[in-house]
């Protein structure tokens, strides 16, 4: 679809925004048909920073203020089917309100690009950030990938459109942001210009699939035990195409934008020669490295992990990053109770993406940071501790700790 | 040793019916030592109108034969088959596309179809489909039960079926044991002379596999997962553009394997010589059945009329349509080739349906709603006699 933008820049710039905003200047770059807005904390600044660009004249795209986050979904959804460029968003339990509509969307292989700015489930009423929500769609056909910048907040969205349109793929994708943290903090961020994102980004063609009277189609056909086993197979496969895809992405943007040029799975900060290593995924990367940087100047060999993509997840780049440690510390941002060792997600994933491994190291749960509490250097170092205790006596005396919790 | 019975009915209306056959099937088998299960299967919800379903029992002498013999989605090989709707011997389709299925498909190899119905053996014979083995006819005197759209009222059909099958398959209940299980549920002694009534009435012919309706039923094979549109995609059917003054576009074909007509307990009978051409069937039909004539008569495609009665209801013209029985009905031709061959023809045999009290009254249409409840004790008084 045809855009006319009026203050477009033409050359790169830098901009001092936040983690949302950045966002937004992505989807501008992107083009998009199609936005829907509902208000939740701490996702809404997404879409106070989308509306001003449309009003500004930078942007042309459909704003739909929908009724509910549920609406909010369906409606994209039914925009993607007939070719447009969506984005929405939410938090904590409007994610989970518009649900039926998100779990619905990867079978019908719509490439909608979602921000979820974390947020603390409800009860207790609670804004900050916890990884919960988000997570709830780890298991539908959802990507996953969680930014722990501003920069990379645009990057991803970016590369996420890409990765989602992708005739190969055509699955959501979601972008975990952290609430507050990365939603709300300003920082300089280098935005590409339109023609450089053009070069990277084609336009989203869906083919045989548009919902077109001249292409006329059923969609979302009610069906039985027949069939539905072959609908999810398909969506296997699609997912697990989309790593090769998301690689051919990242090596591209590089190409073009000068930057993401690491591994686009994990980031790993000094994990080469660690003995032990601390695992996790979104803005908890910033206290983790300061107390390494202090744990090293002690000669403690502690290094960092930071899971880019939940799904699909990476389980050749974990395995090679974190093989050679003795113990490995998943410091998770949410909870599932009753789960195997009464660890959390993340913890649970990585032990069994490890279990393969011939010297597989030993793996500890910490629960950490939870509706936004601070990930402090004091936790750091108290984590780091146990797992070089663990790493020189070999044992584990308890597979789960919660960190920062008073009493 | 196990047993099992299907019972194959129409959504809505009979699945009480059904669920109370399959339910009476157990209890009485308990009567006798035995272990049993009973549970509804279906393609489409049992909650629409006319879609055809199951309910099954099956009964075994200890737990383990009956786990043994339940490790399958649906018993395949029924002692018993009952079609509480003779119409249903013309084949079941589900919904997803899987075409007419014979109503013996089911049925074991020297097995029974046991139907409720008015009609004879050989009539019933031109809809059953032929099968490779021998296997038996049996039926029970009796207009179909549509006693049961919310609230069942009961005509003793639950019970008669039950009486029928003890004879049928006495292997799986015994007469004496139905008699006390339907005692025990329902303390009604008339609906155990019911029973004994039907043990002693129902009817059974033999069939050779060289008779029955020798049309080939439809066959395909589901495609592999790779080979299905991804998406949840189908692409639409369309037709050739030969209609005069059509200026290109797109114009929607029928799905040629989902024929619908399996849900039919009742179809309409046009009488094209009164009919205004107000277009009010055509636009209300919920399954777009009605295909516009070059006269601009609007003829019922018999393969897409599912059989709702809507046309019947929403015409606003005395007499011009008017369910008839399915049972009637030896194919689904068009009425308006008819018509248009020969009216006299078309407007002797339109008279012979429509006048005929048999075939018309039927009582779940929209004519006859809450007719069916004032017969009961009629019916009741007839059947046991």
């Amino acid at each position: 679809m045809s855009v006319s933008t009026k203050a477009a820049p033409v050359a790169d710039q830098e901009m001092l925004i936040s983690g949302c905003a950045a966002i937004a200047q992505a989807l501008r770059l992107s083009d998009i048909d199609v936005v829907t807005a509902y208000p939740i904390r701490p996702y809404d600044t997404v879409m106070q920073a989308v509306a001003k660009l449309i009003s500004n004249g930078e942007l042309d795209a459909e704003y739909i203020v929908a009724a509910s986050e549920h609406d909010q979904f369906e409606i994209v959804k039914h925009a993607s089917a007939v070719g447009a460029r969506v984005f929405c968003g939410s938090s904590g339990v409007g994610w989970m309100y518009a649900m039926e509509a998100i779990a619905v969307t990867p079978a019908l292989r719509l490439p909608m690009v979602a921000l979820v700015g974390n947020r603390a489930l409800d009860d207790p009423g609670a804004f900050g950030c916890e990884h919960n929500d988000a997570l709830c769609v780890r298991d539908l056909g959802w990507m996953l990938t969680w930014v722990d910048t501003a920069q990379e907040a645009l990057d991803t969205a970016l590369i996420a459109y890409r990765v989602a349109e992708d005739r190969r793929v055509f699955l959501p994708c979601a972008i975990g942001a952290d609430g507050a943290f990365l939603t709300h903090s300003e920082v300089l961020v280098k935005v590409p210009n339109k023609e450089k994102v053009d070069q990277f980004l084609p336009k989203y063609d869906r083919g045989d699939k548009l919902l077109h009277p001249d292409n006329p189609i059923t969609i979302a056909p009610q069906v039985n035990e027949d069939w539905v086993m072959e609908i999810r197979k398909q969506n296997d496969d699609a997912m697990r195409r989309a790593r090769g895809v998301i690689q051919e992405a990242y090596r591209d943007f590089h190409k073009i934008f000068g930057r993401q040029g690491g591994n686009p799975f994990v980031e790993s900060y000094m994990a080469e020669d660690a003995d032990v290593i601390l695992f996790g995924q979104g803005t908890l990367s910033l206290p983790v490295k300061v107390g390494i940087r202090k744990l090293r100047e002690q000669g403690h060999k502690v290094g960092f992990v930071r899971l880019r993509w939940l799904r699909p997840f990476p389980t050749p780049e974990v395995q090679e990053t974190l093989s050679r440690a003795k113990a490995v510390g998943v410091i998770d941002r949410d909870y599932s109770f009753g789960s195997p060792n009464h660890g959390a997600v993340l913890y649970n994933e990585l032990r069994s993406a490890l279990y393969d491994l011939p010297n597989r190291p030993h793996v500890i749960s910490f629960i950490c940071g939870l509706g936004g509490r601070e990930v402090t250097l004091d936790s750091v170092t108290e984590m780091s501790e146990i797992l070089l205790k663990v790493a020189k006596t070999g044992k584990v005396e308890q597979p789960n700790y919660w960190i920062g919790v008073r009493g | 040793m196990t047993g099992s019975i299907e019972v194959v009915y129409r959504g809505i209306f009979q699945k009480t019916l059904g669920q109370r056959i399959t339910r009476g099937i157990v209890l009485a088998a308990v009567k006798e030592g035995k272990v049993g299960i009973s549970f509804g299967r279906y393609g489409d919800s049992p909650e629409r109108n006319g879609i055809p379903a199951k309910s099954f029992a099956v009964v075994a002498d200890n737990e383990e034969d009956l786990q043994t013999y339940l490790s399958r989605y649906e018993p395949t090989d029924n002692d018993v088959t009952v079609a509480v709707d003779d119409t249903l011997c013309k084949g079941v389709e589900s919904w997803a596309w899987y075409g007419l299925q014979p109503i013996n498909k089911l049925t074991q190899p020297g097995g029974v179809v046991l139907t409720t119905s008015m009609q004879s053996p050989e009539e019933l014979l031109e809809d059953c489909h032929r099968k490779d083995t021998e296997w038996s006819l049996a039926v029970l005197k009796g207009i179909a039960s549509f006693s049961g759209l919310w609230v069942y009222k009961d005509d003793h059909t639950d019970v008669r079926v039950l009486g029928a099958i003890a004879r049928l398959a006495p292997h799986v209940v015994k007469l004496e044991s139905v008699e006390a299980a339907i005692q025990d549920e329902w303390q009604d002694e008339l609906k155990v002379t019911s029973a004994r009534k039907a043990y002693e009435r129902v009817e059974t012919r033999k069939v050779g596999p060289d008779e029955g309706n020798p049309e080939k039923p439809y066959e395909f094979q589901l495609p592999k997962w790779w080979e299905m549109k991804e998406g949840l995609v189908i692409p639409g059917i369309p037709v050739k553009q030969d209609v005069e003054g059509w200026e290109g576009g797109y114009r929607p074909g029928r799905n040629p394997t989902f024929k619908k007509f399996a849900t039919r307990t009742m179809r309409p009978v046009i009488d094209f010589e009164i009919c205004t051409k107000c277009t009010l069937c055509w636009l209300q039909c919920p399954d777009s059945c009605f295909d516009v004539t070059p006269t601009g008569h609007y003829d019922a495609n018999m393969e897409a009329c599912c059989g709702c009665g809507v046309c019947e209801a929403v015409c606003p013209v005395e007499k011009c349509v008017t369910m008839v029985n399915e049972a009637a009905f030896g194919d689904n031709a068009s009425q308006f080739e008819m018509y248009e061959k020969d009216t006299d023809t078309y407007k002797s045999w339109l008279k012979g349906k429509i006048e005929d009290k048999v075939t018309t009254d039927r009582y779940h249409g929209f004519q006859l709603r809450g007719k069916y409840e004032e017969e009961v004790q009629e019916i009741i008084r007839e059947v046991t006699k």
